[in-house]
């Protein structure tokens, strides 16, 4: 019964196997990879594309807030307007100082997108290089980024990021995501060293070996491509929970300050007239949620499409 | 099991020092002065300041502030804060009421989570796994401030169930609102661990084993499914604690309890360092020992764990 891969699948002595049998191997049938397995079984789920329709929206706000209103987040404030209604033209009503809700969500995205997005890649970077290097090298070094990396795990990222945060002065996006990423590394480098272990000990890495391929580049071209899915998965799930910590960072007072635009800034600064005015934490606290919620949901369907013991059971 | 053990608790001795020299470090020697901090816009004479740092031993080298520092930490000395008060002083007025918070919420995500968990992972796929799916990642996406102003406004201010702020004793009854809050992200994820855990195991040969001889679905369920489900969820409930700590910083500030979370929340906003880093310090002694704890606690659930390496 040929296989996936158009091979013939049977089990025989070494010299009872016809040489036809290798003649018999499809060699134009594409091996398929751990990718295109996983987007097979992706694009079948509804939740794949609600998600990924989500973020590219969010993308688009992030990137082109003008495009999605007319009206000024700051200039167009009016004190007369404060804490109104919603009217025409201004859907979710006015804030405190008389700014358009609606407005400053739209142009409230790109500092948290920022900040989700640039922690993200700095995490990854740090814990693919630290947990590879760890991983494949072994030994002392090993030892060493590992027993470093203890140290940061045992300080929760948030806890880290509140003393840090309350000693820095003047807080950007980039220094929010740096704060925040110099305590959610060890995460991903110990996910990233153990995927790395198991893939140095497999059978393609000792046949690279043994054709002479380096050791940097067997660690470039095999140990990293096949042990990167498990962090692309934590990657996007951890893309929603910096939002949410630069967010908790800002309610604090400690986080972006209150000069740039961010849903923490507004959810923090509405506070004040919740009880009269609950729309003006609503609606940038629902932004918030709903991009979080689309990382979360895509970041499901990435494990249960990569996961090959989900897969087994399928 | 004491060989294990032996060499987890060596290895928690550099990460307890690793880790508070860390914090000691980032609050005493980076950029931002704490004692300039202190007197706001307007300087305070330069004698007062000398006084201050020889008094806070910040005229010294870093590594022997740290030391002094931490040779106090042991004697149970945590510092003063800035108003001349024993941070341990406010830290032991603090800690029954976080505890007793904390305990309330653990409690109610242990249950809560587990029952839902449960019942969901049976019925993989049907309406009830689904919504709490919807719930659960809906739970995890909003952040613990939101919450806990919709919760404040919904059931203090516009049903009256609940009083908005818990007087000082703190007592049980004014403490379930906040505890509620401050649950709500770890019963999502127990919620989620759990309903995976049980449907994992439903599928284990030996529920088929059990099922097979003809216990009753009941007894499988119980005993065979549901106690091999709750390896990870126990192990859970201990990392748990890191989160709960943070969590409890925002639902005391919001719901004004004094207890450890409220004071750091008050310290963090009057910009205190030194109240700051004692308390996250003792925090982050308490997430190391309950890591310990639930290493220990998984290695003797799962023999494999401890004689791998």
């Amino acid at each position: 019964m040929p296989n996936k891969r158009g091979q013939a699948h049977f089990v025989a002595e070494l010299e009872d196997t016809p040489v036809a049998a290798i003649d018999r191997l499809d060699e134009s049938h594409k091996a398929r990879s751990t990718w295109a397995d996983a987007w097979d079984s992706m694009r079948r789920r509804p939740m794949f594309w609600i998600s990924s329709v989500l973020i590219l929206i969010i993308a688009l706000v992030a990137l082109f807030p003008g495009l999605f209103t007319s009206v000024s987040p700051n200039l167009d404030c009016q004190l007369s307007n404060s804490n109104g209604g919603p009217e025409a033209g201004h859907p979710f009503g006015f804030t405190r100082q008389g700014c358009d809700v609606y407005a400053r969500t739209i142009f409230g995205t790109q500092a948290s997108v920022t900040v989700g997005l640039l922690a993200t890649g700095l995490v990854t970077l740090i814990g693919v290089v630290v947990g590879s290097l760890a991983g494949y090298y072994g030994g002392w070094l090993d030892a060493i980024v590992s027993r470093i990396g203890d140290i940061f795990f045992a300080i929760p990222t948030i806890l880290g990021a509140i003393v840090l945060m309350s000693v820095l002065p003047a807080a950007t996006p980039t220094s929010v995501a740096f704060v925040l990423a110099i305590f959610a590394w060890p995460q991903i480098a110990r996910i990233m060293r153990g995927a790395v272990l198991t893939a140095t000990n497999s059978d393609y890495v000792m046949a690279s070996t043994a054709l002479g391929v380096s050791k940097f580049r067997i660690l470039m071209r095999h140990v990293i491509p096949n042990s990167i899915a498990p962090v692309i998965v934590i990657a996007t799930v951890s893309l929603g929970t910096f939002i949410v910590a630069e967010s908790t960072l800002s309610f604090l007072g400690i986080g972006l300050p209150t000069s740039v635009m961010s849903w923490g800034n507004d959810i923090s600064q509405a506070q004040t007239s919740l009880v009269t005015n609950p729309q003006v934490l609503l609606y940038p606290a629902a932004a918030l949620s709903i991009t979080v919620l689309a990382f979360l949901m895509l970041g499901d369907i990435l494990r249960d499409a990569l996961d090959p013991k989900a897969r087994a059971l399928r | 099991m004491l060989w294990y053990t032996g060499r987890r608790v060596l290895q928690m001795i550099p990460v307890f020092f690793g880790a508070t020299f860390l914090i000691y470090f980032m609050v005493f020697s980076l950029p931002g002065d704490p004692i300039a901090a202190l007197y706001g816009d307007r300087p305070p004479a330069p004698g007062v300041i000398e006084q201050i740092r020889a008094q806070y031993n910040l005229d010294k080298p870093l590594i022997q502030q740290y030391l002094i520092y931490i040779g106090n930490f042991f004697q149970g000395d945590l510092g003063t804060t800035y108003s001349g008060r024993p941070v341990s002083d406010v830290m032991a007025g603090a800690f029954p009421i976080t505890f007793r918070l904390a305990m309330l919420a653990l409690v109610f995500e242990a249950f809560a989570g587990i029952f839902v968990g449960l019942v969901a992972g049976l019925r993989k796929g049907k309406w009830f796994d689904a919504s709490a799916l919807v719930v659960s990642l809906l739970l995890i996406s909003v952040p613990t401030f939101v919450l806990g102003f919709l919760f404040r406004l919904v059931f203090g201010v516009q049903l009256g169930w609940f009083r908005t702020t818990v007087s000082s004793e703190a007592p049980w009854g004014e403490l379930i609102l906040p505890a509620l809050v401050l649950a709500s992200v770890s019963f999502a994820y127990i919620v989620r661990l759990t309903r995976a855990s049980v449907a994992d195991n439903l599928n284990a040969d030996f529920v088929r084993t059990a099922t097979a001889k003809g216990l009753s679905r009941r007894r499988v369920v119980t005993v065979h499914v549901l106690r091999n489900s709750l390896v990870p969820v126990v192990t859970f409930l201990g990392v748990d604690l890191g989160s709960l700590m943070v969590g409890a910083i925002i639902t005391e500030g919001i719901f004004n309890i004094n207890g450890v979370g409220g004071t750091v929340y008050k310290a963090i906003v009057l910009g205190e360092s030194t109240t700051v880093v004692s308390f996250i310090a003792v925090m982050v002694v308490i997430f190391v020992l309950a890591n310990l704890l639930v290493d220990l606690l998984y290695a003797a659930l799962d023999p494999r764990i401890r004689y791998a390496k």
